[in-house]
């Protein structure tokens, strides 16, 4: 079938190669006989509310995120009634953060953000840098790991009773004490992650693309068949032996 | 210089020939160490003894490039004060001070980082600004940030200094502002424009207003003839430029260097329009120390290769080109040049993860590998993070049978080599500390010259 992926701001959010993710999930998607068309969503073009089978949206430096946060508040309720209606989403980074409720700046300045994720991000004095590695926490992703790399100034705090995208095993996550990372509402995933995220993380690349099939059939979401993933293996076990070795400490 | 600088800079001297003799490398930054140890105060001393003074060059890219090429046209005229190891933190410059006794004139490449401080320090007579571009944003953080640290230091510099830079790069064009003493360069020849900004270009909106440029032409990732159509902030006018360019496969480019002086037809022995930024900013860094047109022009013609920057040597039968990748930008222009000049069938790439390189990867994914990938047939992959290479590669398409993965860098060579028929060319392209190790590689078999030989020459 034909999975629709609707990509926000694409020219202004791509600083942590975010299309290496996209990438990932076109071969993947393919691999299964399924076609991904990606649609760039930004400030001139329309979001409709289940036009898309899976969002994403990634990060970009203060400036690019400034300029589009006022565009992406404008499409708040069409981001939370896709997701509602049981698309696909995965944010990076900058757009995990914009994808909440909001961004209090150092200055006390505050962003109004989208309001799918429950949490708030407030800006830190010291940027958390490194390799990362989680432990999913996702019932989809029991016993499974999550390697990547982070690097930013906010800490982001989830609400009592907010569901992780996994515990932090090295690294800092979503606040550098909490010791959680990520977040997930219905099917949708924000992460600070990035690496990119998918090719070293297959599975969960695979379990994205198998909610984007179930929001395009309307069944419940079914596994999908499995690939070789040797390559992909290998680097998720580089990329996992460097955070135990180097990742940050949550203080 | 006072007795205990003279002491200190013995001493420390010493350590550098130790530290070589005892096999650590190039011994290239301990001297400064340890200098930097006994008196922090020392690089103001080093810098204020030389009689010509000292010229900074900086740029996310080519900062080396154009310090060697400035080297070859500045060499004539003055005895340097040279850190072609490209050691270029604080650190490596005192040694290469430390180490430049009766040197006239100091010309220092500076890693952008540690430029404002060392703009403080050494008082310049000349700082060249080359380029800002995403790199490495683990250890730099974002470009912005660079910029105003760039700024603060150049609203402090001393009037006299001269200010020369990229006109082409909006947002280091507009750091001379205001200056009295600058020389902007830049390309004119829009035959050799780009038809659309790269993926990765970064600083594409109004540094003004916000809005996107529009591009006259583009020609190195977002260098290029830029204006705004919404608050009219566009490219200054050029001090010196180059125009009709002609590039020579592999081989090299040339150009007309035109200057207030007069116009001259340039030979470079490196190839790709980068190169032509690089040569650029080198020959403007000498005509605002007042060499003639002429003797930069032979300058330029007079200089081969940076190493590891298009640097080649001979094996037997075989010839390795190295290729120095290091950011998306960088690597884009690496492989417009490979692809203008002729992709070698086989390559090697290799990926380390060291603070050198860039802990964090994932620029590799921002980097336009295609051309390579449509035109390669084959491709050994290396290094640390190899594996991210592969994953990079298949997923952009590129036949798994036709890739392999040797983790130890000199194997990789060797591969490529056994891959690449007799009178061939293997194309290699390392990330920073790859290259070091693949130089060293190359010097052990002595296929090419340490680069630390000149130090003591």
């Amino acid at each position: 079938m034909i999975l629709r992926v609707g990509h926000l701001y694409p020219e202004y959010l791509n600083i942590y190669a975010d299309r290496g993710n996209i990438a990932v999930l076109t071969r993947r998607a393919e691999a299964r006989g399924h076609e991904l068309t990606v649609e760039p969503v930004t400030l001139e073009t329309a979001l409709v509310s289940g036009a898309h089978d899976l969002l994403y949206i990634g990060g970009g430096q203060d400036r690019e995120q400034a300029m589009i946060a006022p565009d992406l508040a404008e499409r708040a309720g069409a981001i939370r009634e896709s997701v509602e209606g049981g698309a696909a989403l995965l944010a990076v980074c900058g757009g995990y953060q914009l994808l909440g409720r909001g961004y209090r700046g150092r200055d006390g300045s505050w962003l109004e953000g989208v309001g799918l994720f429950p949490h708030e991000t407030v800006a830190g004095d010291t940027r958390m840098i490194g390799d990362v590695l989680l432990e999913s926490t996702l019932p989809e992703g029991r016993g499974r790991t999550i390697a990547g790399f982070e690097n930013h100034a906010g800490r982001t705090v989830l609400d009592d009773g907010a569901e992780a995208l996994g515990r932090v095993v090295a690294g800092y996550g979503n606040d550098g004490s909490s010791g959680f990372e990520g977040c997930r509402v219905r099917r949708a995933v924000g992460t600070y992650l990035h690496g990119p995220l998918l090719p070293r993380n297959p599975w969960l690349a695979d379990l994205m693309l198998s909610w984007a099939v179930a929001h395009g059939t309307g069944d419940e979401p079914e596994p999908l068949a499995a690939l070789g993933d040797e390559l992909e293996t290998q680097a998720h076990a580089v990329a996992a032996e460097r955070a135990r070795r180097r990742g940050g400490r949550p203080a | 210089m006072g007795a205990r600088l003279a002491l200190e800079s013995s001493a420390a001297r010493l350590v550098g020939r130790l530290s070589r003799a005892a096999g650590r490398g190039g011994g290239t930054t301990l001297p400064g160490k340890l200098v930097w140890k006994l008196d922090p105060g020392a690089l103001e001393l080093l810098a204020g003894r030389l009689p010509q003074g000292v010229v900074l060059v900086s740029a996310t890219n080519g900062k080396t490039t154009t310090t060697a090429i400035a080297s070859s046209i500045l060499g004539s005229a003055y005895r340097l004060a040279w850190n072609n190891s490209g050691a270029n933190l604080a650190s490596g410059v005192t040694s290469t001070l430390l180490a430049a006794d009766g040197a006239e004139l100091g010309l220092l490449e500076v890693d952008e980082f540690a430029l404002p401080e060392m703009m403080r320090r050494t008082r310049p007579r000349a700082v060249c600004l080359g380029n800002l571009f995403r790199d490495q944003l683990d250890r730099y953080g974002e470009l912005e940030h660079i910029a105003e640290r760039w700024r603060d230091a150049v609203a402090e510099l001393p009037p006299e200094t001269t200010l020369v830079a990229n006109a082409d790069d909006p947002l280091v064009a507009t750091l001379p502002e205001g200056r009295d003493r600058v020389v902007l360069f830049g390309v004119d020849d829009p035959r050799r424009a780009r038809p659309a900004l790269q993926h990765a270009s970064d600083s594409k909106y109004c540094v003004r207003c916000g809005h996107p440029y529009r591009y006259d032409a583009a020609y190195v990732a977002h260098l290029g003839a830029y204006r705004c159509e919404m608050c009219g902030h566009a490219r200054p006018a050029l001090d010196v430029a180059a125009r009709e360019i002609e590039p020579d496969g592999l081989d090299g480019v040339s150009f007309v260097l035109h200057a207030s002086s007069g116009s001259a037809r340039v030979r470079l022995a490196v190839p790709g329009l980068y190169n032509v930024y690089n040569a650029l900013a080198a020959a403007s860094l000498a005509l605002s120390l007042g060499i003639a047109l002429d003797d930069v022009a032979a300058g330029i013609g007079r200089f081969s290769a940076a190493f590891g920057r298009f640097e080649r040597f001979a094996v037997p039968d075989r010839s390795v080109l190295l290729v120095l990748i290091k950011n998306p930008a960088g690597a884009n222009e690496a492989i417009r040049t490979l692809e203008d000049g002729g992709v070698p069938p086989t390559l090697v790439v290799a990926l380390n993860d060291r603070i050198a390189d860039g802990r964090d990867v994932s620029w590799i994914w921002d980097v336009d590998f295609e051309p390579l990938l449509e035109r390669a047939d084959r491709i050994v992959v290396s290094g640390e993070r190899a594996a991210e290479l592969a994953l990079r590669f298949t997923y952009a398409g590129f036949p798994l049978e036709r890739l392999e993965l040797v983790a130890g860098l000199e194997d990789a060579l060797d591969r490529g080599l056994e891959l690449t028929p007799a009178g061939g060319e293997l194309a290699v392209l390392p990330t920073y500390t790859a290259m070091l190790e693949l130089r060293a590689i190359a010097t052990t078999r002595g296929l090419t010259r340490p680069y630390w030989e000149d130090d003591d020459a």
